[in-house]
């Protein structure tokens, strides 16, 4: 099992990186654009899914770390390698600062808070017109480098974006298996039991935030170099929004669902886009559906489904040896 | 000493404005435990159902029944239709809020447009009263009043009516209540649906003062939560002491540092949840 999933994770690996290769440039602008939201859906379902923390304000970590990605490229250095570390590191810190903050309340008031947090950044972000350049954002930020690459044509940044993406997820779906994942699982069916099994729950919690602060932070550098423009709105509700509708219609509580979120959700902004300006409305509408109509999302259902036809198949094969066997 | 008597004097006003809404979030997640998160679109459609009807007949009155209108008919949609089904699921009642807060917004900048709308003073009340020998508007005053009342009449129907018996009793134990005959589903929906009454009228009686515009509603929903986490959840008092408190920070941040006003009032709020995380009013 081990080794099967591991193969399918280096087929899906290849995939994704040969079609590179393959797909437009206006294709793979779509795909980065889809792979970055999904590892910001994936941090955001590393809480909701898998700890039952749901955060409206997990777009700080995103935006902040997108800034502070962009006053580097503009003022420093684009060299990736130094980008990445500052955004990881800006993103952790800032994680274990508000961690701290937000993790005294659970349930509801965690996630009002976390609404608070993330009101408190946008104003910033807004306010502060000297240093982030306010509404109008924060504009220029070159593609990055390393050495003597530079990752400015859509297929060499869809690249970049795959490796980063892959090495995130890879580390993502082994934490969640890993007795701390489903330490964090058992935090999410009853805090109370785990602790008094010894686990420390709130340690527990924080390290997932952490972790979770981290990830999201990757994809707002990523996010902002992809775009070359920060705007408040990557700390803003909506955009945290958007990161909890992925979780959601994919299924939360897996790392695949977020991934398929990420793909139906980007397509259908694209798609409708192109025909209407309602995009928020559109997405009002799909939290609502879900909610009512499908609150396991695609994944779990679909995966269900596919198993039920393999072991049915299975079992017919049984009974057909068994009749052959009968016969004689 | 005048120009600091009628800042603080801008600041209760304002923060009389807050309570509206926090008494109205007090009644539906204080009291109810239903989380809404539509609470301040309530108040951004209020405003604007207001704006219209009173460009259209020049009436105050006729603003304020109209929105009360429009948003009682919508909460109760979302009460009988979407809420009433997730009554124990907290996360799903968050979700589906969450979808209403943008589906009203984005319907809202559709139909209003996304200029920044303000409700006329009314008539009488447009002018402005000497205080110490400076001007200040009247209408200020008359917000004060319209809080102390609501204040009031909130105090009595909670402390002091059979109805408000009921809610404490059905708060308090909700089977045991149904048992004794209360009818919990219908109490709840009229609870949830007078919070947003509230919530509509502060929209409109806040018009002439905040105004209307694409992203008040979370702007809103964000001070509203504030005030209720800042004066302890649940209780009528703490939110009105919050509230007014809130008003008072928010107007000294804007004179004193203008670019961080917000954490004027986001930072009293964590630094309560620090070190008294039940609130002004709660037990710690």
């Amino acid at each position: 099992m081990r080794h099967t999933s591991s193969i399918v994770f280096l087929v899906f690996a290849a995939l994704l990186l040969g079609s590179s290769w393959l797909l437009s440039p206006y294709h793979l602008v779509l795909a980065t654009r889809i792979l970055i939201l999904a590892l910001f859906a994936m941090s955001l379902d590393l809480l909701d899914g898998y700890v039952g923390l749901t955060s409206l304000g997990h777009a700080v970590f995103l935006g902040t770390s997108a800034y502070v990605t962009g006053f580097i490229a503009i003022g420093y250095s684009d060299n990736i390698l130094l980008l990445l570390g500052a955004s990881l590191l800006i993103s952790g810190c800032l994680g274990a600062l508000i961690g701290l903050l937000v993790l005294r309340a659970t349930g509801v008031y965690f996630l009002m808070l976390s609404l608070a947090v993330s009101q408190v950044a946008w104003g910033i972000a807004w306010q502060w017109r000297s240093l982030t350049g306010g509404d109008d954002g924060l504009a220029g930020i070159p593609r990055p480098s390393f050495s003597d690459w530079v990752f400015v044509s859509s297929s060499s940044f869809y690249r970049l974006t795959t490796i980063l993406f892959l090495i995130a997820a890879g580390l993502l779906i082994r934490l969640v298996h890993s007795p701390f994942g489903l330490s964090l699982q058992g935090i999410r069916e009853s805090a109370l039991r785990m602790q008094a099994l010894g686990y420390n729950v709130w340690l527990h919690k924080y390290i997932a935030f952490v972790i979770s602060s981290v990830v999201a932070g990757m994809a707002g550098m990523l996010l902002a170099l992809q775009n070359g423009i920060v705007t408040p709105t990557q700390l803003s509700l909506h955009t945290s929004a958007i990161g909890l509708l992925m979780a959601l219609v994919g299924g939360a509580g897996t790392m695949i669902g977020p991934m398929i979120g990420a793909v139906v959700v980007v397509v259908l902004e694209y798609g409708v886009s192109q025909y209407t300006e309602r995009w928020i409305t559109l997405l009002g509408i799909i939290y609502i559906v879900v909610v009512v109509g499908a609150p396991d999302g695609i994944y779990k259902p679909l995966k269900n489904r596919i198993v039920q036809q393999f072991s049915s198949l299975r079992g017919r094969l049984k009974d057909r040896r068994w009749a052959k066997f009968s016969r004689h | 000493m005048s120009l600091l008597v009628i800042q603080v004097l801008n600041g209760i006003s304002y923060g009389m404005l807050l309570f509206l809404l926090a008494a109205g979030l007090t009644l539906t997640f204080g009291l109810l435990r239903i989380v809404n998160l539509t609470h301040g679109s309530y108040y951004m459609l209020g405003g604007y159902v207001g704006y219209a009807t009173i460009r259209y007949t020049g009436s105050f009155l006729a603003g304020i029944l109209a929105s009360v209108l429009v948003v009682s008919v919508i909460a109760l949609a979302m009460q009988l239709f979407l809420l009433e089904r997730f009554a124990k699921n907290e996360r799903a009642q968050v979700l589906l809020t969450f979808g209403c807060l943008f589906l009203i917004g984005d319907l809202s900048l559709w139909i209003f447009g996304g200029t920044p709308l303000r409700i006329p003073t009314p008539y009488p009340l447009d002018g402005s009263v000497d205080v110490l020998g400076r001007p200040f508007p009247a209408y200020r005053f008359v917000l004060i009043a319209i809080g102390l009342l609501v204040a009031l009449l909130l105090w009595w129907f909670h402390d002091h009516t059979r109805v408000g018996t009921w809610v404490r009793g059905a708060v308090h134990n909700r089977d045991i209540a149904q048992a004794l005959g209360v009818n919990v589903p219908y109490l709840t929906t009229g609870v949830f649906v007078l919070g947003a009454a509230l919530a509509a009228i502060a929209g409109v009686v806040g018009g002439p003062l905040v105004g209307m515009y694409p992203g008040g509603d979370i702007e809103i929903l964000g001070l509203t939560i504030a005030i209720i986490i800042l004066g302890g959840v649940g209780s009528f008092g703490g939110a009105f002491a919050a509230a007014i408190l809130v008003g008072l920070l928010d107007t000294a941040g804007r004179i004193l540092f203008p670019d961080f006003a917000l954490f004027a009032i986001f930072g009293p709020m964590l630094l309560m949840l620090a070190f008294r995380p039940g609130g002004l009013a709660g037990q710690t």
